[in-house]
Order: structure tokens, then C-alpha cells, then sequence
């Protein structure tokens, strides 16, 4: 965990009072809608369409349980008693009152959250890896890079007004599990072959509108440097990038229009400029952040405890287990995902007393830590493994242990036309409709790894063109329709999917994604051969045969 | 930001009513005949020409300090004079989510 | 449109000179960089102030080789949300070592004020009355900073380590 210090604090602080005073103005009618909208934004207020929404960062995905205690107190206090997580570690709150937004911010920032920058064309949350710090074989903790980065890019003057949004990502193992290639700028750290620390800088992924992968504009640049070099790539941006159109206006855009290569060269010159400067952190600066985060204090424990050997008799048990516990750096624990996908519920909702409750089997099982990743689920970070039986009946009794993480109902769901001022179609209903037709437990172990993803407009909240099956809502003749592409991946292979054919009617996805699904596991050449891998071999038209040949 | 009243060409095909969000909350507003706010459709003016609907969304985009985002949506007038959401997108603003909240509202 | 210079509601001294029009003999002057570039050295020689109206799409080269010379270089915010000009500040105030009147024009609005002053702008044209009387309270409202800019205020990264300093050298 990262604590904040006076410093951070005062920040906060400072924050929530200018914020305070802007509402005021608003409400007073001394600032237009005009004017305060990009200052509502830059605190992650939006308006949707039923009430303002209010987008949270958890930097990093890092949650202390007093924290989480904190979001479910604002879920009840100011909302209405839950919270949406979303892809890039925030969550949301779907029915605030700008009026009572303030209060909301200050109570947050007791403990030390905040909403800086969660939208608006600034640098948004930094988000790295969910099992940083804990995850076997890591090159070192990426959190520590992702704070010196939040703080650097928190209210920076210089790139607060940026042609569009801008987003980073952050991860330090050989499995990409932070979706670095469809970030403005991913960064994979690494080891170079002096041992020193860096990062292969990746510059101009994002999904929406035009999706791209991002390119290496530098296979590696030291850890000391890392901040010259973003400010290098955000002053380029900030002064070439398109302001026309505000579908352009990415950076990712920029990269495609002047090449990777020439936009590396600009870059490179600027950052010539700008190596040798305040910028360049010293190990001083980087221990101070360093020193700042806390490891507990693991126990020496035995590989198999006893616990474990009994509770491996009941099926229920190991199912959850073998589909839910992942492996940890420390011997005799483990790092257990949540599963916030329970059949026919909202993918990545959460109410408070889940919260709470979360927070409190945190407290007890893991020293108080919880995580949040980019598929909308949670998870514990250091649960020894001793605890596994009794921490699954706690989960088990919340609705917290669905055994369907990595599965085909695991969705990655955006919020859809049931909230969204921008939607074309509804995400949520395809979603639950989905892991009803799914539910069978045995079944979706049997189709293994599959990855759905669902937005419901081309801005492309919930990633669908990297969903192993993503779904995009469209809007024909005021009906809604659904776009459907197979063959995307967001992890370290990323590729964008590809249309399977035409567009079809609300009522037909689930039958369309069945039909999929039954293509593959008649296509795939063995158990062992996941959806993803079948696509890749036979490529999308014996998928597309088999889906339309009765359509 | 374009002005709605910008954009030159306000063309209604039916009944239509001007909505909005409340500055202060947030909530869904329809505008009236008497130039306020009600947040029920039913209270909503309604508009049935292009010279109308400008009127009308040119009176509540004058009201920058309550609402935000005015605009002109469909309606549909049952035989019975219910007035109805014309699309999928005012139904939902109107009636609410299509699905149930994770907890009761 | 008041100007706010270090931080004083001031008189602007410089007229305005529009791309057609005569330029004045005597006096400050403010002219758009079209018509600065058409003779530099003609306008350097008049005996009162220059200064340079500076569009924010355009590479700050051709101005740099006069900057010396220059008593002010104002930049545009066309919009409040178009942040180029706070790059082009930096450039000015940090690489170029501009030490003349740098002047913010356009959309400058309150809650960009703070933003301006860290980039390096030390003169605001506020397009507000309000805003201007505003100007001493607004800009008291942040204490911490995270980044190094040119302005020289001390980062939260470094008052922390000269803080572990200051700890571990006392006995």
C-alpha cells in the first residue's frame, strides 16, 4: 500500500475546496455550463442520463479496506447503495447530486482517493498490473513507477488541456495483465543487460472509434528517465496533436498519421531537450516513493496446509479454487480474484454491504488489501492459503464466489444505453443474458478461457475490440443492433477482433454467441486448444459459416 | 460547445417535447408551457412544428443556471393523450433502467 | 478586459496593433507575429517596447532569434480548453530563457489561473472583471506541486527528500 503523507493530503484537500467553490459558482449561475464542464470533468464528474455520474480513481487498482469502507459509504450516503468498477480501475457512482459532490470528495479524501483527472482531456488514472507486488516471476513492483507517474501527471501545468484524453498503463510481467498495448502510452518494465531498470515504451494504442495497437517508439528507456521521456511524448502531443475534430484527436491518430518513426524522432529531439533536468529522478526520489509503500509481513507457511487437504474433498470448494486462487510469490499464499460477475447480475457491480464486507474478509485474510483489475473484478492480493475454505463460505454467503473468472460469463460489460448519455444500445441485458445462458458451471469450464467483452457505442468503454467475442451496440432505424467480432485479445499478443458478418438484432445475440461458441468446440483441435487460439488457426469464416448459415 | 439552437437544422417529424438534466441533481426535466421545469413527461409542453420546437428549446437553453443539455426528443401521444417517450433512449431516461438496480431502489 | 501583471490589476500600456492597421510611432506596442516577421529589425529599432502577439500553431523558431529583444510575448488561448499556448510558456520561459513580459490573451478564465502561473505566464489579459478581482485568492489555493516547472516553486518530491535529510542528519 501507498500512504499518503502530509503533502498528498494537503493536495486533496486543496482540491476539494477549489471544487467546492466551482460548484458554488455553478449553482450561482456565475459559471456557464460552458465553463465549468471541463472542471467537473477534470474531477470526474459526468452527466448521463439519469443523474450526473461521479467516476473515482483507485490508482493503480490498489485499496486499502478502510478505503473501500469509505466507497461503500459513499455509495450509501450519496448514491443509491452500489457502485459500477470499471475497465481502468475507477469506479462509479451513478446517481449524485452535484450539489452534494463536495462533501462526497471531502469524505473520500480522509483517505486519501480522489477523482482528479478521472475524465477530461488530461492524464487520466494511472492503472498497472492487479497483482503488482505479488504476482511469481515479476521484474519489480510497477506500482512504484505508477505513483511517481500519478503524482507527476496530477494537476501538471502544462498538460492539463490536451487534445483529447490520455491514458497510461503500467506492467511489469512477462503476462500483460494491465492492457498496456491499448493505452496512449503502455510501459513494460524491464531489466536491461546491466541489470539496470527501464521500460520499453509503447506510444498510441486506444480502442474507440479507430482502434490501433500501440507501437515500441523505445525498446528501453531507464527508470531514471522515465518522466523526461512521457513529458517528451505529451509536449509533442500537446502541440501537434489534432484539434479539429474531436475524433481525430488522439493521440494514437497522431502516431498513425506522422508514422512511429517520425513521430519517434520528434519525440527523441524533444526529449534531448529535456533528459538532463529537474525530470531526472534520483535514487533519493525514487526510494522516497518506494519507502512509502507497505508489504506485510508474511508468515512462513507450508506449501499444502491441512486446511486445504480437507476442503479439497468438497467439490464445490475445488471448483472455486481451481478456477478462482491464483499462485503467489510467497510460499503457502495466494492471490484470490472475485469474482463481481454473478449469473444474471450487472458485470462489476458491487453494493455497500459487499463492500463492507469485502473490506472486513480484507482485514482478516488480507492484511487489509484489496485490488481491482481491468476485467471488473476484485481480488485479494495476500491470502494465505490456510484461509482458502473459510474465506470461500464467506465469499460464497456475499455472492462473491462465482466460479467463473477467465470464463465466458466473466463480461467485460460497459454501462450501456440503461445509463449512458452516449450509447447506442443497451450492454447490461446482453451481459445478463449471457451468463444465464451460461450459468452451467461445468459447461463454461469445459469451453475454458473465452473473454466477451460488450460496449454499447464506438467509444468502446467495454473494450469489445479486443474481446476474444466482442459485442458493439449499434443503432439501426432506432433499433438496436449488435456488431459482432471474434478473435481480439487485450494481453500481450494484443490484436483487435474481426466482424464476423452483419449486424445483428437484440434478441439474437445470446443465440449468436451460442452458435460461436458451439462452432468452436466443434472446430478446436483439442480440449486444450482455448477460442482464442482455434480463431487464430481457421481464422473467422468457418465461424462466420456455421453462425449465419441459418440466419 | 455548438449551441443546439446552432444547429440550423431543427426539423421535427412528430410530437416532440425539450429535455434536459436539473443543474443541481442531475434529474431528468421535461420543459413546460408555463417556461418551467416539471420532471414528469406528463407535464411536458408539446411541440408539433419546426417553428415550435425551436421556441421552445431556445426558452430552455435560456435557462443555463437549472438545466443542462436541452434538447428536442420525440413523443408519442397515446389515444388516450398519454404522453409517451419516442424512443428507447427517452423511455429509459423516463421510466428508468431496463434492468434491476443491484439493490432496491 | 483587466490585466493582471505580477499579480496587480495593471494599465496595459501596449496598443494593440491589428494586421491592417498604422503602426504608431511612439509607444508600447503589441503586433501579430505576421506583421513582426515582415521587418523585425525595423520594428526592434523603434525607441519604446515591442512585444509579439503569438499564435499557439506555430513553431515558437522564428521567434526565438528576437526574444532578447523583445519587452513581451503574449500567447493565445483561443479557447480555455486549447492548452498549447502553456507548452509554448515553457518553452519560452525554460529552454529559451525568456525573461520579458510573457502574457496570457484569449479565453483566460480563474481556474486556469494557477496553471498559468507554474508555465511561466506573469502577465494575464482576464477576460472576466470578477475573475481579475479574484486573482490573490485563486492563486493561494494550491500549496503542494508535483512537477518541476520553471517557476521555481519546490516540488512535493523534493521538500520530501530534503525533509529525510534534514531527519537523518539531525542527531
Amino acid at each position: 500500500m501507498y500512504a499518503y503523507d502530509e503533502l498528498d493530503r494537503t493536495l486533496l484537500h486543496e482540491r476539494v475546496e477549489e471544487f467546492r467553490d466551482q460548484v458554488k459558482r455553478r449553482l450561482s449561475g456565475e459559471l456557464t455550463e460552458d465553463e465549468f464542464k471541463i472542471l467537473r470533468l477534470q474531477n470526474g464528474v459526468y452527466l448521463q442520463l439519469h443523474a450526473y455520474m461521479f467516476r473515482v480513481a483507485i490508482p493503480y487498482g490498489t485499496l486499502s479496506s478502510k478505503q473501500l469502507r469509505a466507497l461503500a459509504h459513499v455509495a450509501r450516503r450519496y448514491d443509491r447503495g452500489y457502485g459500477h468498477f470499471t475497465t481502468r480501475q475507477n469506479i462509479q457512482f451513478n446517481w449524485i447530486k452535484l450539489a452534494e459532490l463536495p462533501d462526497a470528495l471531502a469524505d473520500l479524501a480522509e483517505v486519501g482517493i480522489h477523482a482528479m483527472q478521472t475524465s477530461g482531456n488530461n492524464m487520466r488514472n494511472v492503472t498497472s498490473d492487479q497483482w503488482a507486488g505479488v504476482a511469481p516471476g515479476e521484474v519489480e513492483d510497477p506500482r512504484i513507477w505508477s505513483e511517481l507517474l500519478r503524482q507527476h501527471t496530477t494537476l501538471h501545468p502544462e498538460f492539463s488541456f490536451l487534445p483529447r484524453k490520455f491514458k497510461i498503463a503500467i506492467t511489469a510481467s512477462e503476462h500483460d495483465r494491465a492492457a498496456i498495448k491499448i493505452h496512449d502510452i503502455g510501459l513494460r518494465l524491464h531489466k536491461n543487460a546491466d541489470g539496470e531498470t527501464g521500460f520499453e515504451v509503447l506510444v498510441g494504442g486506444g480502442l474507440g472509434r479507430t482502434p490501433f495497437i500501440a507501437k515500441t517508439i523505445k525498446p528501453f528507456v531507464h527508470g531514471r528517465d522515465i518522466l523526461s521521456y512521457v513529458e517528451a511524448i505529451l509536449r509533442v502531443y500537446n502541440q501537434y496533436g489534432r484539434r479539429d475534430n474531436i475524433y481525430k484527436a488522439r493521440i494514437k491518430i497522431l502516431v498513425h498519421e506522422l508514422g512511429i518513426e517520425k513521430f519517434g524522432k520528434e519525440v527523441e529531439e524533444e526529449w534531448q531537450q529535456l533528459r538532463d533536468s529537474a525530470l531526472t529522478l534520483d535514487d533519493a526520489a525514487i526510494e522516497e516513493v518506494r519507502s512509502r509503500f507497505s508489504y506485510p509481513a508474511y508468515e512462513k507457511l507450508p506449501h499444502m496446509p491441512d486446511e486445504l487437504k480437507q476442503a479439497a474433498h468438497d467439490p464445490v470448494f475445488e471448483r472455486w479454487r481451481k478456477n478462482s486462487v491464483f499462485p503467489h510469490k510467497v510460499q503457502g499464499y495466494s492471490i484470490v480474484t472475485l469474482s463481481l460477475k454473478p449469473v444474471g447480475g450487472p458485470p462489476g457491480d458491487a453494493t455497500a454491504e459487499q463492500m463492507d464486507v469485502i473490506a472486513d474478509l480484507a482485514d482478516r485474510y488480507s492484511f487489509g488489501e484489496i485490488r481491482v483489475g481491468h476485467e471488473q473484478n476484485l481480488a485479494l492480493p495476500h491470502v494465505a492459503k490456510r484461509d482458502l475454505p473459510a474465506l470461500w463460505k464467506a465469499l460464497d454467503k456475499a455472492g462473491l464466489a462465482t466460479p467463473n473468472v477467465n470464463l465466458v460469463s466473466d463480461i467485460i460489460a460497459c454501462p450501456g444505453l440503461d445509463y449512458c448519455s452516449l450509447a447506442n444500445a443497451r450492454s447490461i441485458p446482453i451481459a445478463q443474458e449471457l451468463t444465464r445462458r451460461f450459468a452451467n458451471h461445468d459447461t463454461a469450464g469445459l469451453i475454458g478461457r473465452l473473454h466477451i467483452n460488450i460496449s454499447g457505442c464506438i467509444n468502446a468503454c467495454g473494450h469489445h475490440h479486443v474481446g476474444h467475442i466482442g459485442i458493439l451496440g449499434v443503432e439501426k432505424n432506432g433499433e438496436e443492433f449488435y456488431q459482432i467480432t471474434i478473435g481480439g485479445r487485450a494481453d500481450e499478443s494484443a490484436a483487435l477482433g474481426t466482424l464476423i458478418g452483419p449486424s445483428v438484432p437484440y434478441a439474437e445475440v445470446a443465440d449468436v454467441v451460442e452458435d460461436i461458441v458451439e462452432a468452436y468446440l466443434a472446430l478446436r483441435d483439442s480440449p486444450d486448444e482455448l477460442f482464442i487460439d482455434t480463431v487464430k488457426r481457421l481464422g473467422v469464416e468457418p465461424f462466420r459459416e456455421r453462425v449465419y448459415a441459418t440466419r | 460547445m455548438t449551441s443546439p439552437l446552432e444547429q440550423k437544422k431543427i426539423r421535427i417529424t412528430g410530437p416532440s417535447v425539450v429535455t434536459a438534466n436539473r443543474t443541481r441533481d442531475g434529474v431528468v426535466i421535461y420543459r413546460t408551457a408555463q417556461q418551467g421545469w416539471s420532471a414528469q413527461l406528463a407535464d411536458a409542453a408539446i411541440v408539433r412544428t419546426s417553428d415550435d420546437a425551436r421556441a421552445l428549446l431556445a426558452e430552455a437553453v435560456a435557462d443555463d443556471v437549472g438545466a443542462i443539455g436541452a434538447y428536442i426528443a420525440p413523443v408519442e401521444i397515446k389515444d388516450n393523450g398519454v404522453i409517451a417517450p419516442g424512443n428507447l433512449r427517452e423511455h429509459i431516461r423516463s421510466e428508468g433502467l431496463t434492468i434491476e438496480l443491484p439493490v432496491s431502489a | 478586459m483587466p490585466l493582471v501583471k505580477n499579480g496587480k490589476i495593471a494599465t496595459d500600456i501596449y496598443v494593440h496593433v491589428a494586421d491592417d492597421a498604422q503602426i504608431p510611432a511612439n509607444g508600447a506596442i503589441l503586433v501579430p507575429a505576421g506583421r513582426f516577421l515582415e521587418d523585425p529589425e525595423a520594428l526592434l529599432k523603434r525607441p519604446d517596447k515591442v512585444g509579439v502577439l503569438w499564435p499557439n500553431n506555430r513553431d515558437l523558431d522564428d521567434l526565438v532569434p528576437y526574444l532578447d529583444r523583445l519587452a513581451a510575448v503574449a500567447l493565445v488561448f483561443p479557447s480555455f480548453r486549447d492548452g498549447r499556448a502553456y507548452s509554448q510558456a515553457r518553452l519560452l520561459r525554460e529552454r529559451y530563457r525568456y525573461r520579458g513580459e510573457l502574457r496570457a490573451t484569449g479565453q483566460v478564465l480563474r481556474d486556469q489561473f494557477v496553471f498559468m502561473l507554474r508555465a511561466g505566464f506573469d502577465a494575464l489579459d482576464v477576460k472576466k472583471e470578477k475573475d481579475a478581482d479574484a486573482f490573490a485568492d485563486t492563486v493561494k489555493r494550491y500549496t503542494v506541486f508535483y512537477q518541476p516547472t520553471g517557476d521555481g516553486r519546490a516540488t512535493a518530491l523534493s521538500r520530501r527528500t530534503q525533509l529525510r535529510h534534514s531527519e537523518s542528519a539531525s542527531p
